[in-house]
């Protein structure tokens, strides 16, 4: 709803942009139209669920048994009347199961606690880590031959650009699944992607001879090794 | 504010005197702080030794689990400390002059101070903000993966200062692997005894949980991040109440930054005295710089507050790429910080007062730089773009306000306005700060507003360029390049 709205309002000041000119310049813009064209939403930005073949409330989804048990352990976690705060987790859980949210899973999810299903739908869409239409989370670079939010013909691809992954001292960087590949090169890059293909798993970790955040240039602090217990540690303790 | 700014600006007074106009301002806003800082002694500020440092293995070249922590001197004495006391800890910390790490600056042992009111039988909470995702900020991911064990322990000590039942650790979703270090951590603390009923043996119970996020910015503000673990929309919500009151399901929660959790057991091992001794009053401590964009060597580092930003840049990061005179400028505190000229980074100290007098903020201490072959103005529209994407959408000004926002200032990458809308843009800004439930709005407006206070020269001769390009037509709009010409051709 919002992105439309957006859009709508763009091709007002497009359309207005035109108009004052063409005032300007005291003369039409003849037979000149303009047209636009909605932008396409893609599955970052999908708030709107609209019933497809593959990804309706019949789509069949249950979390397995070994879920079920993780479920309950999470749940575990949080006080007596509050279990509700174990959506986000659960609907994790249901995407990693699944690989994707399909709406039965987000009211499986809503059934669970008896929590409201608009609730539990609200939640999955907020988050950009929830893939509410048919894609496997993954992010990978443009040597897929696929735009930004699409996805590969074979499913097995989606690009995505997540806005801060939180490793600036290892940049650039790119997440596939949980992993984060860092100090990244083109030819580090595709050998990733190559890698991925032919089914493997290819290292975490920065690229470049680094171990993780330290400078490349050689240590600059804790360089002597850590002192032992009680270094430095007041009396009257 | 704005509107005398404007009319300054308008009028051609610029640069240097609007600069110093606006540092008076500043410097005026009076602080929520102690009244008069203590003097200061101490000149000369980083030169840290190692035994000093508190993050040991920040670099993970050492075992991170809880063999090696114990080796490293975490865990030492914890019991001692908590039988010290509740508010011996709050003392403790209040006086080692520690401001919480998370960007705000507030006094740590002032909120902890809050949770100690009377009980009325709701458990507290305690709730440690792990949901780092300011762009340019990645301290709180060494920390959880490389030294799980002192946030863990720093959990205990804070909660037993302030009289907590158990805290969660709310991570961001997308740290998969340090979240799965934290829980291998807490699983071995439990096995030890450490935490969970009797803790260290001390008899005081608390409990450390895991909650994993799933990817939004706006959960690191402290409100929203009650909100999405009550497994709601993370939006956040009006204060006051204020969550020392109703926080996480309904009782009394502090929410405090990973790093301020992680230092308070060795404040406590060490003595307030001693962590006070690093960097200026008021401004004490040691802190951890991420310093990263056009350096030779971007690395995360702990240094003495206070550092210099220079020493800092030279020293650790092996210099600004192409040399320190190929400096522009630097986001001195992650993404939302207002950036500082090469002119004022020549002296600048890292803490948070000499930065709030150099018109920014020391935020999560993220240092930004960007040498002379960055383009600027495209950078800040970058950040812009983020805060759009990452608007709750709770707020008009905010949701609407980081739209245009980000319109004009991609148009202002390409020069296509008019130097009047470099007014209009800052106007603009002006309205959306303050205007807002949470700081996300602020975050937003102070890049653009950092922007226009030091680089209005080099926008104005974009504008220029552009209207040379286009024949001199100053059409508005967001036309394409080309559009524009042909539109141009046919008018004629």
């Amino acid at each position: 709803m919002l992105s439309s709205w957006r859009t709508l309002s763009k091709s007002f000041s497009f359309l207005r942009a035109v108009g004052k000119a063409s005032q300007q310049a005291g003369t039409s813009v003849g037979s000149r139209r303009c047209f636009h064209r909605a932008v396409p939403l893609l599955s970052d930005k999908l708030f709107v669920h609209r019933d497809t073949p593959e990804n309706n409330a019949d789509t069949p989804f249950e979390l397995n048994q070994k879920n079920l048990e993780r479920a309950k352990a999470i749940m575990n976690n949080y006080p007596e009347g509050h279990h509700t705060a174990a959506v986000i987790p659960i609907l994790d859980l249901a995407q990693r199961q699944h690989g994707w949210l399909p709406i039965s899973a987000m009211n499986y999810v809503a059934d669970f606690w008896r929590c409201r299903e608009c609730g539990c739908m609200k939640s999955a869409t907020f988050y950009t880590m929830f893939n509410s239409a048919l894609t496997v989370t993954c992010l990978v670079s443009n040597v897929l031959g696929v735009k930004l939010g699409e996805t590969t013909k074979d499913g097995m691809f989606t690009l995505s650009s997540a806005e801060c992954l939180g490793a600036c001292i290892n940049a650039p960087m790119m997440q596939i699944n949980d992993n984060y590949y860092e100090d990244l090169s083109d030819k580090d890059t595709e050998e990733i992607i190559d890698d991925l293909i032919a089914g493997k798993t290819p290292k975490a970790g920065p690229r470049g001879g680094r171990f993780s955040c330290e400078p490349a240039g050689g240590l600059t602090t804790l360089i002597e090794p850590p002192k032992g217990p009680g270094f430095g540690v007041r009396s009257d303790l | 504010m704005a509107k005398p700014l404007r009319r300054l600006q308008s009028n051609g007074i610029q640069g240097g005197q609007l600069q110093s106009l606006c540092r008076a301002l500043v410097c005026t806003r009076p602080s929520s702080t102690a009244a008069a800082p203590p003097p200061q002694t101490k000149t000369s500020f980083g030169n840290m030794k190692d035994e000093d440092r508190i993050f040991t293995n920040l670099y993970g070249r050492h075992d991170w689990k809880l063999a090696g922590a114990l080796q490293r001197g975490d865990w030492y004495k914890t019991k001692e400390i908590i039988l010290k006391g509740q508010d011996w800890i709050v003392k403790e910390t209040t006086k080692s002059g520690l401001r919480g790490r998370g960007g705000a600056g507030f006094p740590t042992g002032m909120k902890w101070g809050f949770m100690n009111k009377p009980g009325d039988g709701r458990p507290k909470y305690l709730v440690v903000n792990a949901d780092e995702g300011e762009p340019g900020t990645c301290k709180d991911r060494e920390i959880m993966r490389h030294d799980p064990h002192k946030l863990i322990e720093g959990c205990l000590v804070a909660g037993a200062g302030m009289g907590a039942r158990a805290a969660y650790i709310y991570i961001r979703g997308e740290f998969y692997n340090e979240a799965s270090n934290m829980q291998l951590a807490i699983n071995e603390a439990y096995r030890e005894g450490l935490i969970g009923r009797n803790a260290c043996g001390s008899g005081y119970d608390f409990d450390v949980y895991m909650h994993r996020g799933a990817g939004a910015y706006i959960c690191g503000e402290e409100t929203a991040l009650i909100e999405s673990l009550e497994g709601k929309q993370g939006k956040p919500r009006l204060k006051p109440p204020f969550p020392a009151d109703v926080g996480v399901f309904g009782c009394p929660t502090t929410v405090a930054n990973v790093e301020t959790v992680a230092v308070a057991p060795t404040i406590c091992r060490r003595g307030a005295d001693w962590f006070a001794s690093f960097g200026r009053p008021r401004n004490t401590g040691t802190k951890l710089f991420n310093i990263s964009g056009h350096v030779n060597h971007p690395c995360t580092v702990e240094e003495e507050m206070s550092v210099p930003l220079k020493l800092l840049i030279e020293k650790h990061a092996g210099g600004v790429i192409g040399g320190w005179d190929n400096l522009l400028a630097v986001i001195p505190g992650g993404s939302s910080t207002p950036l500082i000229p090469k002119s004022v980074c020549e002296d600048v100290l890292m803490d948070f007062d000499a930065l709030v007098e150099a018109q920014t903020g020391l935020g999560t201490a993220a240092v930004i730089v960007m040498n002379k072959q960055c383009d600027i103005i495209l950078a800040i529209a970058r950040l812009i773009e983020f805060y759009k994407h990452e608007s709750c959408g709770q707020c008009t000004p905010c949701r609407e306000g980081c739209s245009w926002m980000n319109t004009i200032m991609y148009r202002f990458v390409e020069g296509k306005a008019t130097p009047d809308e470099i007014d209009m843009l800052w106007e603009l800004s002006k309205q959306i700060e303050g205007h807002t439930i949470c700081a996300l709005g602020d975050g937003a407006a102070w890049p653009v507003q950092g922007l226009i206070r030091h680089f209005r020269p080099l926008l104005e001769g974009r504008m220029a360029d552009f209207a040379a390009k286009t024949a001199g037509e100053k059409l508005h709009g967001s036309l394409e390049l080309q559009t524009r010409v042909q539109l141009v051709q046919i008018t004629k």
